[in-house]
């Protein structure tokens, strides 16, 4: 279902269908030069590694710009090596594996992530290869076996913490709030946390209300830690590297429905900025954030709305907590206006957060409020009906955008 | 010890008062004493450890002067306190000096403790300096933790003290985890996670134990049992109060934590016990004469004729000081002269803290992040050679041990054992495969 969301949105759009009215007196830029650009567009969302490669052509090995800087350089053609094609979950596990390989402090515990392989797999094999101690499987102890791996780290350990999934997490809010982001604060920087915590969450497949919760939303007033959430392989892959080699401790976020992504990703190693987020699509007339999961309703909007004529710039935020306000800020001072996509519940997400970031930050550049479109706060039924109505749609998407740049 | 009190009677009036004055306390000898502890120790799935303890004079004399400073530190921070430097949250640990002080002697600072909120003698048996204390107390610059932590976060990393913990209970998963990095790096040390009586019935904490032991991790919980949760009498909180047998499948000893003696030779059998069969719970009976902190008076809910009863009956200083005087290993006076000294330290230490500077207001947000965010690679390519070198290093040096000291044993009948146990030292049961 996911892959095929992905095909869905990978697919190029003949030139020919693309509709605009000009009467659209909002709108900027004169025809010629928006064809010219959406056809740009379209092109670099085709191939998606293209526009991401950036950064492996020129020689920086270990960090890599994701985010599209210019339109003409979208043009180059293949990279230099045809890469390899993996699951999102295999991008993850040899992020993890290299990681491991190149420094013997690195560790993963959790709840069946040795014998079992890891409940998606993602440590598949890694326990053959490194042993019982260094990828542990825990009891069912949230609480304890997380504090246990904030301490390792306290004396230079570098452990990676599996939450089976993201919701037993809140079993060890104690130890993430006040051991793993404060302590470097109140020893006075005596103790430095480099600790991974990372597990899926979100809303899957009638998983019920209690497998289904977005803890991002909970955990970003934590100071002291940094929020990721990845969303295809090719990032998933890198910032599982960047986030094991930062000092601070990271929470990774997967999304349960996005684990089987297919791409094409680099043989040669590459590291992304934990603090970047991704230019999924340029575009002029709309800025829509989103993260995670929620990219692929977007990208999947992102099709009716440019068949209906609309540009729109969709970025995936890629960090949650700090947020990158550099690009988000230049989106915002060029479409002015603002969609955000996300599948946190209304109240006290990291849309709202976001929300509130922007209307500081950048209101002079605003030409209508903000929409934020967030999952209903309510507890995930389990009807599959009413399970797709709690999160945002396409079709709402589209609505949105239509109605913001009316 | 009323035995004890007649001896030394009897000893100050035979020796003539010159030899006395001669003898300093810096010239104190490190010959053995033996000396039984008070009371038996009390195991559970474990046989204890024998009550005679093995000290020396300079040993005794150091136990006196590092309790006496503790003593003072506390009684001063109590002052500052009440005149309002100190604020917040300040748990006393006075009553309980035998217990750190104790513990420090059977250990080294490879060995870590990790602790709650009452922690400010540990830090300094620890390694910890009285300014640093101070200062971190009154929330100033020079503060251990540069005055962003207060009383409950102090913290020494050379030392070995990972602190220092205001949440009750949580840091018994944490010292779970120094063990597990000390199995890790196979670096032949232990870690002593603390608790009170109150934090025993913490879930987190059995699921450490838990671990701990599933794992053979070298970890130690003391339970520090001064009786009290706060408020809350221990059997108003407990059904079994026995807490050196609340581990079960883990062993437990029962010591007499006013006895920094008994203390020093419990954390020694837990310490070798820990390094080769896992985790052992320690249970310190001891005592706090402040309440639970400064703004618990600490009567409400025990009478002054207990808090009284046990100074005088058990306070650990007063037994160190007893066992000195009966063996002649320091005057009335020299003792005295020690605590003088030691409130003058203290006095000292408070005058400099108090020059002490606020922190700047940059270091509002200095700390919350290791330098900076994200992806600067700490860990480069040397760091990483250097990592796998020092492992490398480390097993190549226990490798030679053993055969030497192989070579150097004995050849019994058992050839066949022997070669077992070679077997068994080496990599067939450590899940750690290289």
């Amino acid at each position: 279902m996911a892959a095929a969301i992905l095909h869905g949105v990978g697919a190029t759009t003949p030139l020919s269908s693309v509709k605009y009215n000009n009467s659209r007196r909002s709108l900027p830029g004169s025809g010629i030069t928006e064809r010219k650009r959406a056809s740009f567009v379209i092109q670099c969302y085709g191939s998606l590694s293209s526009g991401l490669n950036i950064g492996i052509n020129r020689a920086v090995k270990l960090s890599t710009n994701a985010v599209a800087t210019k339109q003409d350089s979208v043009t180059a053609s293949t990279p230099s090596k045809p890469g390899h094609e993996l699951l999102l979950f295999e991008a993850l596990r040899e992020g993890l594996e290299e990681e491991m390989e190149r420094d013997p402090w690195v560790c993963v515990m959790g709840e069946d992530v040795g014998h079992y392989g890891g409940s998606y797999k993602v440590t598949k094999g890694l326990a053959d290869k490194y042993g019982d101690l260094r990828v542990l499987d825990t009891p069912i102890a949230e609480n304890s076996f997380t504090g246990m791996g904030i301490g390792a780290a306290m004396t230079g350990l570098r452990p990676i913490v599996e939450g089976m999934n993201m919701g037993f997490l809140l079993l060890a809010f104690n130890q993430i709030s006040n051991n793993c982001g404060m302590l470097h604060y109140t020893s006075g920087g005596q103790f430095k946390i480099p600790i991974v915590i990372r597990g899926p969450g979100g809303v899957g497949r009638q998983l019920g209300a209690e497998h289904s919760q977005r803890l991002e939303s909970y955990f970003q007033s934590i100071p002291g830690i940094q929020m990721v959430a990845c969303s295809t392989p090719y990032n998933a892959k890198g910032l599982m590297k960047a986030a094991i080699r930062s000092d601070n401790p990271v929470i990774l976020f997967e999304h349960v429905l996005l684990y089987n992504l297919k791409e094409r990703i680099p043989d040669e190693e590459y590291v992304l900025s934990l603090e970047e987020s991704e230019m999924v699509r340029t575009g002029d007339h709309v800025t829509i954030l989103t993260y995670s999961r929620m990219r692929y309703h977007v990208m999947q909007a992102a099709k009716t709305l440019v068949n209906k004529g609309y540009d729109p710039e969709v970025i995936d935020i890629r960090s949650l907590k700090p947020f990158d306000l550099h690009t988000i800020g230049n989106s915002v001072k060029k479409t002015h206006r603002v969609v955000i996509v996300e599948e946190c519940m209304r109240t006290g997400g990291i849309g709202a957060s976001l929300t509130a970031s922007i209307n500081e930050h950048f209101h002079d550049y605003l030409d209508a409020p903000i929409v934020c479109l967030s999952s209903q706060d309510v507890p995930t039924p389990y009807a599959g009906t009413l399970e797709d109505w709690t999160v945002v749609q396409p079709a709402q998407i589209v609505a949105a955008v239509e109605q913001l740049c009316r | 010890m009323a035995q004890l009190i007649r001896r030394a009677a009897a000893l100050n009036k035979s020796l003539p008062a010159a030899s006395f004055a001669a003898r300093g306390l810096a010239t104190a000898s490190t010959s053995p004493i033996t000396v039984e502890t008070s009371l038996p120790f009390t195991g559970h799935n474990i046989d204890p450890p024998s009550r005679s303890v093995e000290t020396s004079p300079q040993e005794l004399l150091t136990f006196f002067r590092d309790m006496a400073l503790m003593r003072r530190m506390e009684i001063a921070a109590d002052s500052l306190y009440k005149a309002k430097l100190i604020r917040g949250f300040c748990h006393l640990y006075d009553g309980q000096e035998a217990v750190c002080v104790g513990m420090e002697a059977a250990i080294n600072r490879k060995d870590c403790i990790i602790t709650a909120y009452r922690d400010h003698c540990i830090f300094l048996g620890r390694g910890g300096t009285l300014l640093e204390a101070f200062a971190e107390l009154m929330g100033r610059k020079d503060g251990c933790s540069k005055g962003k932590g207060g009383s409950m976060h102090f913290y020494k990393k050379e030392g070995g003290f990972y602190g220092g913990h205001g949440i009750v209970g949580a840091q018994v998963p944490l010292g779970c985890g120094l063990a597990f990095a000390q199995k890790y790096s196979k670096d032949e040390s232990v870690t002593f996670a603390m608790y009170g009586d109150g934090a025993a019935n913490q879930g987190q904490l059995f699921e450490a134990l838990n671990m701990a032991a599933l794992w053979d991790l070298p970890a130690i919980l003391v339970c520090e049992n001064n009786h009290y949760g706060m408020g809350t009498a221990e059997w108003r909180a407990a059904k079994s109060p026995a807490y050196y047998k609340r581990g079960d499948y883990v062993p437990g000893l029962k010591v007499d934590g006013m006895d920094a003696l008994a203390v020093k030779q419990a954390c020694k059998f837990a310490k070798e016990h820990a390094l080769k069969n896992g985790p052992i719970i320690l249970e310190m009976d001891t005592y706090r004469y402040h309440g639970h902190s400064m703004s618990d008076p600490g009567s409400t809910y025990r009478t002054r004729d207990e808090i009284s009863g046990v100074r005088q009956e058990r306070d650990p200083i007063e037994r160190i000081r007893k066992l000195v005087l009966a063996h002649d290993l320091a005057t009335e006076k020299e003792l005295k002269d020690t605590e003088k000294e030691v409130r003058k330290e203290v006095d000292e230490a408070i005058a400099q803290a108090k020059e002490s500077p606020m922190p700047d207001p940059s270091e509002l947000f200095s700390n919350v992040y290791a330098k900076g965010l994200g992806t600067e690679h700490k860990t480069g390519t040397l760091q990483i050679t250097y990592n796998y070198l020092l492992l490398a290093l480390k097993d190549l040096v226990a490798f030679f041990l053993v055969v030497f000291i192989r070579s150097r044993q004995k050849r019994s009948e058992n050839c066949t054992s022997m070669s077992e146990n070679i077997n068994n030292d080496s990599t067939c049961q450590d899940p750690f495969v290289d």
